[in-house]
């Protein structure tokens, strides 16, 4: 069983947010990146099956040479290799182009992503890959196993749970609760020093042609002071909810 | 031409709140482009009254027992085998943001995610999306073609924009093989609580309940006010609540009417999922809680002092 980890590199979730001074860009300056935690749950997913049904586990990320420590970082976790597209990460289709093309000339079984990456909130490159691909796709997928070439994967829906079968190649959406919180891993100093000699692979970048463009960004407005409310007077709060607010 | 409205119905026939909301999004591009909005039902049961109050032209009805579970490929057969025009609008709901990427490629179609507002443009297409877990706003365009949008639950909201509308079956050709997957189990709970990312109020709570055992005036306080529940991150990590009612930013990012945060810190991982809410109320014990500073009302207090109390207040306005 061959799988693929797709691995967004985006900003630590305690970053503060900011844009270049003409709006047109995100301001990477002083925010340190990270593996997308939605992310974090695919590969630990993998590196289990790597460990209990001896898959082999390549871990993938289109961008430049700085999201390479965070793809270390994975190989740290348990990834045995890598390879980065070396292009900047324009949109999801530019993006998912680009997998599609790893995962199939690599003949992947399996390919993982996260749900979302939390920088641009796409949701669209796992999609992308599995329509490129013509693949079988499940999204936002909080269990899975594998027998054979057999897939068993459980997605949420309203007010519960869908177990889905499907048979390889599949292209499967993580989030978490794919793996208990519990289970993730940190990298330990052993991983680490091995990380430092496994192959991370640069393949040159797909060239397509995009029709949407980024006008700018802003950030949303600020709420205004808060309105304190003693607490022995909680009636207050409802009327305030009601009159002021119309929210109830 | 038509703009294509996927409007999405939920296990019991209902329409979603989010279908409505596609529609108005839908129609305030039409007003614009001077086009005509269809609505697509796929198995739904409720009368098209519903969508011809929020500007529906037309609703193609398919009833189709190989769409009785979801697929995202065989959704997106469906729909770009009805489409007849350049723009198809869903709801960013989970199953419709699962198949909008494919809808897009079957359709040649630039795709663009979680819009938040009515387009300042219909020609190039420009609007806002929400990024950076609603810690950005972004502004895009589409040069040209054909497009397929996705509109956030609880953000553009609902615009009444009433249609003399008429209602067709479409008959449409998918099998099970279009599927790719099938679904061999499904556990539905009860399907009469709110949906969280559709709830108007949501009442949340964090580790300041102490325990599992302390919910119950959670959901009394959630149920008198017809507001679904939600939970910090690890309140719902040691399994005091389900997985599924996480909100932040690694859980559900939801825009509620009104959030009640109790006993939660204010971390920003769990304000990026709750701070697109109209008002926030939250109460703490620590007046120094960073909550309080992207809250609108505050109350510094026990909560389990508070929250009895702000039951017994909510009961006394809901009687009068
Ligand atoms: C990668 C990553 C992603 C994360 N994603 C999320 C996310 O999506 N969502 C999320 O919520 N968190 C997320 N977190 C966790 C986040 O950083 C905080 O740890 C978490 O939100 C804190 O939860 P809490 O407020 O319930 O608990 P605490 O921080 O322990 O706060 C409890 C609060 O309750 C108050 N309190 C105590 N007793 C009482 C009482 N009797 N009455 C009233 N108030 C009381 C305290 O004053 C305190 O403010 C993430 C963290 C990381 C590292
Ligand atoms: N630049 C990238 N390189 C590799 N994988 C990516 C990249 N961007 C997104 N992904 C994957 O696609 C998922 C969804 O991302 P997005 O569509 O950007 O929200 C992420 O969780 C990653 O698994």
């Amino acid at each position: 069983m061959k799988i693929l980890v797709c691995i967004s590199s985006v900003p630590d979730t305690t970053a503060k947010i900011n844009f270049t001074g003409d709006g047109k860009a995100f301001d990477k300056n002083g925010v340190q990146f990270v593996i997308n935690p939605h992310d974090e749950f695919s590969l630990t997913r993998a590196v289990q099956l790597q460990e209990t049904q001896g898959a082999k586990v390549t871990v993938l990320t289109v961008g430049d040479a700085t999201v390479e420590p965070v793809m270390r970082k994975a190989l740290a976790i348990g990834a045995d290799d890598a390879i980065r597209v070396n292009a900047d990460a324009r949109d999801g289709l530019f993006v998912a182009t680009q997998i599609a093309k790893v995962a199939k000339e690599g003949g992947y079984d399996l390919v993982l992503t996260g749900r979302e990456s939390i920088d641009y909130n796409g949701g669209e490159v796992p999609g992308f890959v599995a329509g490129i691909l013509d693949y079988a796709f499940v999204n936002g997928c909080v269990g899975l196993n594998v027998d054979g070439n057999a897939v068993e994967a459980v997605r949420e829906i309203d007010g519960g749970k869908e177990t889905i079968s499907a048979q390889f190649p599949v292209v499967i959406a993580g989030q978490k609760g794919l793996v208990d919180e519990t289970e993730l891993r940190i990298p330990n100093m052993r991983g680490i020093m091995a990380a430092r000699t496994k192959p991370l692979n640069v393949v040159e970048a797909e060239q397509t042609s995009s029709k949407l463009n980024v006008v700018g960004y802003t950030k949303p407005a600020e709420r205004g002071n808060v309105t304190l409310i003693d607490k022995d007077n909680v009636g207050e709060l409802v009327r305030l909810l009601h009159e002021e607010a119309k929210v109830i | 031409m038509a703009i294509l409205v996927y409007a999405e119905s939920a296990a019991d026939g209902k329409y979603k709140k989010a279908a409505f909301e596609a529609v108005s999004y839908a129609k305030s591009i039409a007003a614009q482009s001077g086009d005509t909005v269809t609505a697509v039902a796929i198995n739904a049961s409720e009368s098209s009254d519903s969508l011809y109050k929020y500007g529906a032209d037309k609703v193609l009805k398919v009833s189709n027992d190989a769409l009785k579970n979801f697929s995202p490929n065989a959704y997106a057969k469906v729909l770009s085998d009805l489409k007849d025009g350049d723009t198809i609008v869903l709801p960013a709901t989970n199953d419709a943001s699962s198949f909008a990427p494919l809808l897009a490629l079957k359709t040649d179609a630039t795709l663009v995610t979680n819009l938040i507002s009515a387009p300042e443009n219909v020609s190039p297409f420009t609007a806002e999306r929400r990024a950076f877990s609603g810690k950005g706003i972004e502004k895009v365009e589409v040069s040209e073609g054909a497009k397929v949008l996705t509109v956030l639950q609880n953000a553009f909201g609902l615009k009444e924009n009433p249609s003399s509308g008429t209602e067709e079956t479409a008959n449409v050709s998918v099998s099970e093989a279009d599927s790719k997957v099938k679904v061999v189990k499904v556990e539905q709970a009860s399907t009469d609580k709110i949906d969280l990312k559709e709830a108007e109020i949501v009442v949340s709570g964090g580790r300041g309940l102490k325990g599992p055992e302390n919910w119950g005036m959670i959901e009394e306080l959630a149920s008198l006010l017809g507001a679904a529940t939600a939970s910090s991150k690890p309140v719902a990590d040691i399994g005091w609540r389900p997985h599924s009612e996480h909100v932040g930013q690694t859980g559900k990012a939801i825009a509620p009417k009104l959030y009640i945060a109790i006993g939660i810190s204010g971390a920003i991982q769990h304000l990026a999922g709750v701070n697109s809410s109209k008002t926030i109320v939250v109460i703490n014990s620590d007046a120094e809680a960073p909550f309080f500073k992207a809250a609108d009302y505050g109350i510094v207090g026990d909560a389990f002092e508070i929250v009895p109390k702000l039951i017994e207040e909510v009961k006394k306005f809901k009687g009068a």
